[in-house]
């Protein structure tokens, strides 16, 4: 089957996430490649309203990544969008480089707030959708959240203030790719089912298949565009590991870097042209 | 120079806290974007005066509930978005409940919030020792780029509220509940990085901050009675510390006592011990809370407890004395 753009795009995403990791020697792969079509639609399927050249324009829409650990795929994707250049992303995790294992807001554009420590995203994002309201800006925030990240109370206090505060400006996602480091979500603490959590918080929730960029796109678009008085939370259905076979739904893709021969098999198999 | 309180003023007993809501209405009449931000503590911490000031600043003023980590991420979002945001709780839950919000989100990314929680020491008294906060200091003052002001009074906690707004970035401001005698002019402006002479003195140096300062001036009123000449310094901001201030006087006076309603690890003490050990080594007692918590009481009560009263101060300042070979 033909690949659209945007498919085209998530691959070279991909290959860039592979490089970096290999190269940088430790990172983690899994919850980046799990992302990595989400983070394309946002960016590259006219969903975000963003412009690289005026990283800090006032009526920008904003993207969060609450799930810090994912910097690879939210790196590889700025560079794409043109917000510092493509040769910096091998410099990831490097003493030097401004790519720290976790985004950095002091040092790299378009990252919109430093995270790293899961739970704050989503705070932070309700923070700015309440100060855009006060400025008279209708502007979005896109947040995205870890499936393990939801573990932490501070995700449901943040919940509870975004559906109170009625910021219908304010768009979760979750990449629930049902696996965390110490392995199967609902094995570790289950904190399934975020469909009922969302909605019981005063939350519409709507749920797409987050490795099909057409409706990922479709989706994120609805949720934009839906004025109702109500947060929207996406649950995206994705694959740990997600265009690695290797990788694919193995926690202990995680936090650990392929190693050289793995880094080439990978970027066989997304078919990249060099290693 | 800071213009001191007449004799009448000091009689006068507010506290620091009191300063907080007004001075933001102040601030917000001013045109400064200042927002509040709380979690269930607001009549508390006196934020509740500023969101009923008006139906703009109610706009402005954001409760959380009982949820104190998002009260510091939403306080950020706001920052990210041009305002100057201002936190509130009390000042356990405010620094210690948060400290990763604080140190990841605010400190991390430089954001303008303000760290600026009430009931801060042994000042919220009977609440005990879950509520007594004594390590905050210590806390806030180990994050990278946080600044840390401990107002003495109404008129310098105003100043330092006042300070937050005009300065870019996270800066603690501790106030307490516990009404106490005013220090400066009504109207005061200090300055961060800055501690003040408030009496002049060449026996002894005593460096103290927020409440302690009522118990040094009258430690040193006592002393003078024996002869003694105490220098009395408010370290109004405990970080950055004015080096230059202290040094000098403990030039002068060759020994150095530290008072503060906190614990004595990593608070004013140790920031005091740290300078003049490396830079201007000198004999140096301290006068703290010693390694434990709090307890229920009231707080003049409890100052004479955990040896935080002026009658403290002064036998420290006689430790410092005889080690300096003149008692």
């Amino acid at each position: 089957m033909e690949r659209s753009d945007l498919e085209i795009i998530a691959n070279d995403i991909r290959i860039q996430i592979i490089r970096m990791l290999t190269e940088a020697g430790s990172g983690h792969p899994g919850g980046s490649l799990s992302c990595t079509d989400i983070l394309t639609a946002l960016y590259f399927g006219g969903v975000l309203d963003y412009d690289a050249a005026d990283p800090d324009r006032a009526d920008r829409d904003r993207f969060i990544l609450s799930k810090g650990h994912a910097a690879p795929a939210l790196y590889a994707v700025l560079a794409k969008a043109g917000y510092f250049p493509e040769e910096d992303l091998m410099g990831l995790r490097k003493l030097g480089s401004s790519l720290q294992g976790h985004p950095d807001s002091n040092r790299v554009p378009g990252v919109e707030v430093s995270t790293g420590s899961l739970g704050q995203g989503l705070s932070i994002a309700s923070g700015i959708c309440a100060g855009l309201r006060l400025a008279g800006l209708t502007s979005n925030v896109f947040v995205l959240l870890g499936d393990g990240e939801c573990q932490e109370g501070q995700v449901w206090e943040a919940a509870m203030f975004a559906a109170h505060q009625k910021l219908d400006n304010l768009v979760a996602i979750v990449d629930h790719n049902g696996l965390q480091i110490d392995g199967d979500i609902r094995l570790v603490c289950n904190p399934e089912d975020f469909d009922e959590k969302f909605k019981a918080f005063g939350w519409d929730v709507l749920s797409v298949d987050g490795h099909n960029i057409d409706e990922l796109v479709r989706v994120l678009n609805q949720a934009k565009n839906q004025k109702a008085g109500k947060p929207i939370a996406i649950i995206a259905d994705t694959v740990k590991g997600k265009g690695v076979s290797f990788m694919e739904n193995q926690a202990s893709w995680h936090g650990k870097a392929p190693d050289a021969e793995q880094g080439a098999q990978a970027l066989a198999e997304l078919g990249a042209e060099r290693a | 120079m800071v213009t001191l309180a007449s004799k009448e003023a000091r009689e006068v007993k507010k506290a620091t806290r009191a300063a907080f809501g007004k001075t933001l209405i102040e601030l917000a009449s001013e045109g400064i974007p200042v927002v509040g931000v709380d979690a269930d503590l607001s009549s508390s911490t006196t934020l509740a005066a500023f969101a009923s000031s008006s139906p703009e600043n109610a706009k402005r003023f954001f409760n959380c509930g009982i949820a104190e980590q998002n009260m510091i991420g939403v306080a950020s979002g706001l920052a990210l978005t041009g305002n100057v945001a201002f936190t509130g709780s009390f000042a356990v839950f405010g620094t210690g409940r948060v400290y990763d919000q604080i140190r990841n989100t605010v400190c991390y990314s430089n954001l303008n919030v303000k760290i600026t929680p009430t009931h801060a020491g042994i000042s919220v008294g009977p609440d005990g020792g879950s509520h007594q906060m004594l390590e905050d200091i210590a806390l806030m003052r180990v994050l990278p780029g946080m600044r840390v002001l401990v107002p003495a009074d109404y008129a310098a906690a105003r100043s330092a509220i006042r300070l937050a707004a005009l300065t870019p970035g996270p800066i603690y401001v501790r106030m307490g509940r516990a009404n106490v005698p005013c220090v400066y002019e009504d109207g005061v402006d200090l300055e961060i990085g800055k501690a003040y002479k408030i009496r002049e003195g060449g026996d002894v140096t005593i460096v103290a901050c927020g409440v302690e300062i009522r118990e040094a001036l009258l430690a040193a009123d006592a002393l003078a009675e024996e002869g003694i000449e105490a220098e009395v310094i408010d370290a109004f901001s405990v970080k950055p510390l004015d080096s230059e201030t202290i040094l000098t006087s403990a030039a002068k006076t060759g020994c150095v006592v530290t008072a503060e309603e906190h614990e004595l690890i990593g608070g004013l003490g140790s920031a005091v011990c740290e300078l003049l050990a490396t830079d201007q080594p000198c004999i140096c007692e301290c006068v703290g809370v010693r390694d434990r918590f709090g307890k229920s009481g009231n707080f003049e009560e409890l100052l004479g407890y955990f040896g935080l009263d002026w009658k403290a101060i002064v036998e420290a300042v006689k430790k410092a004395l005889a080690r300096k070979g003149l008692c």
